[in-house]
């Protein structure tokens, strides 16, 4: 390896290969052979972890290919560390929901499975560019296969939520592509080692070192910003994803929820931050506001949804709310915080809709009101929802707690007024989780739940693997910090102190 | 210049063609081994520079490197569209070879478009490429729409053509040097001269519409939507970049030294093409009133080309003709096939017809420019050239905004083919769909694709 293939490239190949070979493949066939590759991913992605001493491996992590050298592009990807842990949070996503999910049947699984593996592949892509232009492909390239699956095999109304949602996200991608044009232009030129010379490069550093004034910055920062909140998604850019996160099939929320909500804030963090420093500085505060009038909405709503898949988006605007007002607190122990926390909540909300898929897929229900009594007829169930709940409201000892107490108190130090109205959101998290729970899984047997099983082994062992990640990292979370200590150079190497 | 003399001499091969041979698969075999002729010849001069007939045109036409190969991409869409559409070229009409050989007059008149270099031999293309397509446009005698829009096309094309002769004299009498020479316009010491400020917007106006550019484009739904398909598809592609060509070629080296002062009207064109095109596109009904607005709304894009005037910006017009000629012409191919030229009437074509189902997916996505496409390389070479040119930002945020507005009407159809249920009976004319009608579609899709994935070796061809 090294000299030959990378990992970051084989993050990629291999999804996009095995997806379009999945396309080829009959029925159930088709189901396991995308099981079994995503656990080779995910092999492959925890191996990678053994190599992350950037030092003694480099040749292992970064690769950099010729590609369109005329404009100053080549196929460049690279691993740091919050790309390293957001690749290991896509590839144990994947398995983990072909798993659960695995009694679903889907109309035509081949095309189902290859377009899952395909979105895989272009979600590790946008972890691991290195070059804007690349980058941009990949943002694109995890949108379609999604959008395929959303209104191909979503909810009765999926044709025009998922269109919503499609548009949407695509004005704020092009929106980033003007932007990323505008930088490109005063890079610095490219000489390749051909020889060949391109006036303008893409590459991420050169990017980091353009000079462009505040003003520029300032503008540039809201057509990227744009893009990355709409995917985030930031009050008041969120108006799609409750509709589509309740349309589409639950195996595909949950790549939506667990890993593509990610990009956005992963994207502010290895992009928008190093390249507009100035611009981001300029615009943080009314950023944080937006976030934080995004919490305390989101919160609101959650409480009063009847919808669970709807409680759950919205519960997800405000944890990813809380994420970005973090990172935009430039305070150490903030951004560091956010960056645990994009693990974190994607196994907390993963598991989340574990539970939730079989629920429905057993009642046929996803309304509070209709369901109660769980507890009942699936006891084990109960018993891995409830830890994951708790996880999910940050109660001690799970790992969410340890991100979410850094990023509030990193946004204490900012300012302990933004601090104080977002804490309520965790009093607000609690009340809708815990309420919801008493519904929907104690009290009285409602007729919906009368049939229902408790889970399989398969199933079982799913969601212990992310329970166990859960009280593994909240009760250890030493290794973690450690890990994501790297990942604050690039952001707040480039901020005045 | 061997594409100038070959395409007029196979024109009047085809026209022949009617006389004396009766199979109509012969004639389409004929012409097809026409355009591989024609894409050879046009080959060997780009290779050599050297034509098989010399003849002194006393400067009046340049041959370079550059608009041969635009011509050889040229030459290779038409072979596309032939091998895709010659079956229903014959379909129209009883006279089949007249159509091919009014074909091939058209690309003789592109090919003086693209080699001009006076104003006389501009206004002469420009007239042998548009004369043949009213007569196409109106090839359906008995189709009442088909004589409206051939009527249409053919007062506002001479109106214009008017326009543009009256710009041409205004040159002409400003030019102290009283030279036709594009390169040879004297445009005044201090201020620009009047008379040539008159002719070039005159100029620009008639060139405007012969690539149908708000807020001259009030014929293009009609033409387009009446004329037969086949020539619909023609129109909308090969002529349309032709004419492009002609445009660019005419403003960079006539009137390039004082591009700040026509650049705001440009910006005017510009923006109102991508906002009218696309806006009105999302309306229709029609999959084929759609493809006519949608013409209108790339015919904005490839404005940038004229907007930005730089060398990327020449590349991105001839990979933009490439992209978008191919995607164009094999949606226009499947199009035809349809029993029901409504969106509703692509509904399911994806479970009935696979292969059709997914290609005209790929050349949706390719036109709407999803990246990988062969259309998100054209768009971002135009916006980079844009951007490079650095006047105006704000015109590249309103394009990439209605580029995201043109998502919404094509997606309208890729829903229609994927997530909708097909009615009864099957969405498309089964028997007229053949093997290697599909092979060919594939083939583009994959063109489509690797110059997607790798433009670089269409643009490097042009200087190699």
């Amino acid at each position: 390896m090294g000299e030959f293939i990378t990992f970051p490239e084989l993050f990629i190949w291999l999804p996009l290969l095995a997806g379009l070979l999945a396309f080829f493949l009959k029925g159930n066939s088709a189901k396991n052979w995308a099981t079994f590759s995503s656990l080779i991913v995910l092999a492959v992605v925890v191996a990678s972890l053994f190599y992350s001493d950037d030092k003694q491996y480099a040749s292992y992590n970064r690769v950099n290919y010729y590609w369109l050298k005329q404009i100053g592009n080549s196929f460049f990807v690279g691993l740091d560390s919050t790309s390293r842990l957001l690749a290991l949070l896509t590839a144990i996503a994947f398995p983990v929901i072909f798993i659960t999910t695995s009694k679903n049947n889907y109309k035509n699984p081949a095309a189902f499975y290859g377009l899952m593996l395909l979105s895989q592949s272009g979600l590790m892509g946008v972890f691991v560019s290195m070059d804007a232009l690349l980058f941009y492909f990949f943002w694109e390239l995890a949108l379609i296969p999604v959008y395929f699956l959303c209104s191909r095999w979503g909810g009765e109304k999926r044709i025009q939520t998922t269109f919503k949602f499609f548009v949407y996200t695509f004005a704020g991608s092009l929106l980033m592509l003007a932007g990323i044009l505008y930088v490109y232009m005063h890079t610095s030129q490219r000489v390749f080692e051909d020889g060949t010379v391109s006036s303008h490069s893409f590459a991420l550093h050169s990017f980091m070192s353009t000079m462009l004034s505040i003003k520029e910055q300032g503008w540039l920062f809201a057509l990227f910003f744009i893009a990355f909140a709409i995917k985030m998604p930031i009050f008041p850019f969120h108006t799609w994803q409750p509709d589509t996160y309740d349309q589409s099939p639950t195996s595909v929320t949950m790549v939506m929820s667990a890993v593509m909500v990610k990009m956005g804030l992963f994207a502010v963090m290895r992009w928008l931050i190093p390249v507009l420093p100035a611009g981001a500085l300029a615009h943080a505060n009314m950023v944080i506001i937006l976030c934080v009038i995004g919490i305390l909405y989101a919160s609101c709503i959650a409480l009063v949804q009847d919808n669970i898949k709807k409680l759950i988006a919205y519960s997800s605007i405000a944890h990813i709310g809380l994420m970005c007002a973090a990172i935009f607190t430039f305070k150490e122990i903030g951004v560091q915080g956010a960056v645990i926390q994009l693990f974190s909540h994607g196994i907390n909300i993963l598991g989340m809709w574990v539970v939730f898929d079989i629920v429905e897929r057993q009642t046929g229900v996803k309304n509070i009101s209709q369901l109660g009594g769980i507890a009942t007829k699936a006891p084990v169930l109960t018993i891995f929802l409830v830890i994951i709940a708790l996880a999910n409201i940050a109660l001690p000892l799970t790992n969410a707690f340890v991100g979410e107490f850094m990023m509030f108190g990193g946004l204490f130090q900012l300012n302990p007024w933004y601090a104080f109205a977002a804490v309520i959101s965790i009093i607000l998290a609690a009340t809708y989780t815990l309420n919801m729970i008493r519904k929907a899984f104690y009290g009285e047997v409602s007729p919906a739940v009368q049939g229902m099983k408790d889970i399989g082994f398969a199933e079982k062992s799913a969601l212990a693997g992310l329970v166990l990640l859960i009280l593994l990292f909240g009760i250890m979370p030493q290794p973690m910090i450690e890990f994501t200590k790297d990942a604050l150079k690039n952001i707040l190497a480039v901020l005045p102190k | 210049m061997n594409a100038i003399l070959f395409s007029a001499l196979w024109g009047i091969v085809m026209m022949f063609s009617g006389v004396f041979v009766k199979r109509k698969s012969t004639v389409s075999l004929l012409a097809i081994i026409g355009i591989v002729l024609l894409f050879v010849a046009n080959a060997i001069e780009l290779n050599t520079y050297q034509p098989f007939f010399y003849i002194d045109s006393w400067d009046m036409l340049r041959v370079n490197s550059f608009n041969l190969s635009f011509l050889a991409v040229v030459f290779g869409c038409t072979l596309l569209f032939f091998l895709l559409s010659a079956s229903d070229i014959l379909k129209v009409g009883e006279h089949g070879g007249e159509y091919f050989a009014l074909i091939f007059f058209v690309l003789c008149g592109i090919s003086l478009c693209a080699t001009f270099n006076t104003l006389l031999i501009l206004f002469i293309g420009i007239e042998i490429m548009s004369i043949p397509l009213y007569i196409l446009t109106g090839s359906d005698k008995r189709n009442l729409k088909s004589n409206e829009a051939a009527l249409k096309y053919f007062l506002m094309g001479s109106f214009f053509t008017g326009v543009m002769l009256m710009g041409i004299a205004f040159i002409y009498g400003g030019n102290p040097s009283a030279s036709f020479y594009i390169d040879n316009i004297q445009l005044g010491k201090d201020a620009l001269n009047p008379m040539i400020a008159t002719g070039l917007v005159l100029l620009l106006i008639s060139l405007s519409f012969k690539v149908s550019a708000a807020p001259f484009h009030f014929w293009t739904p009609d033409v387009y939507d009446g004329a037969p398909t086949v020539f619909t598809s023609f129109m909308a592609t090969i002529v349309k970049v032709g004419a492009f060509f002609a445009f660019v070629r005419l403003f960079e080296n006539s009137f390039g030294k004082i591009h700040t002062q026509w650049q705001t009207l440009l910006v005017v064109i510009t923006v109102s093409t991508l906002l009218i095109g696309n806006i009105t596109a999302v309306f229709q009904q029609s999959v084929k009133r759609m493809m006519a607005y949608s013409s209108i709304a790339q015919a904005g894009f490839m404005l940038f080309a004229l907007f930005a005037l730089n060398e990327r910006a020449k590349e991105g017009l001839v990979l933009y003709s490439a992209a978008y000629s191919v995607a164009t012409i094999g949606f226009f191919a499947i199009l035809i096939k349809m029993k029901d030229y409504t969106i509703e009437g692509f509904n399911g074509m994806g479970q009935t017809n696979p292969v059709l189902g997914i290609t005209a997916t790929i050349f949706l996505l390719s036109l709407t420019g999803i990246p990988l496409t062969a259309g998100f390389q054209s768009k971002f070479y135009m916006l980079m050239a844009a951007v490079e040119n650095g006047a105006h930002f704000w015109v590249v945020i309103a394009a990439v905004l209605l580029a995201a507005v043109s998502a919404y009407y094509y997606f309208r159809v890729i829903q229609a083919i994927w997530f909708k249920q097909p009615a009864n009976a099957n969405p498309v004319n089964e028997e007229e769909v053949s093997g290697s009608f599909k092979l060919l579609l594939i083939i583009s899709a994959i063109l489509i694709i690797v110059l997607g994935v790798y433009p670089e070796l269409l643009i490097q061809w042009l200087y190699h």
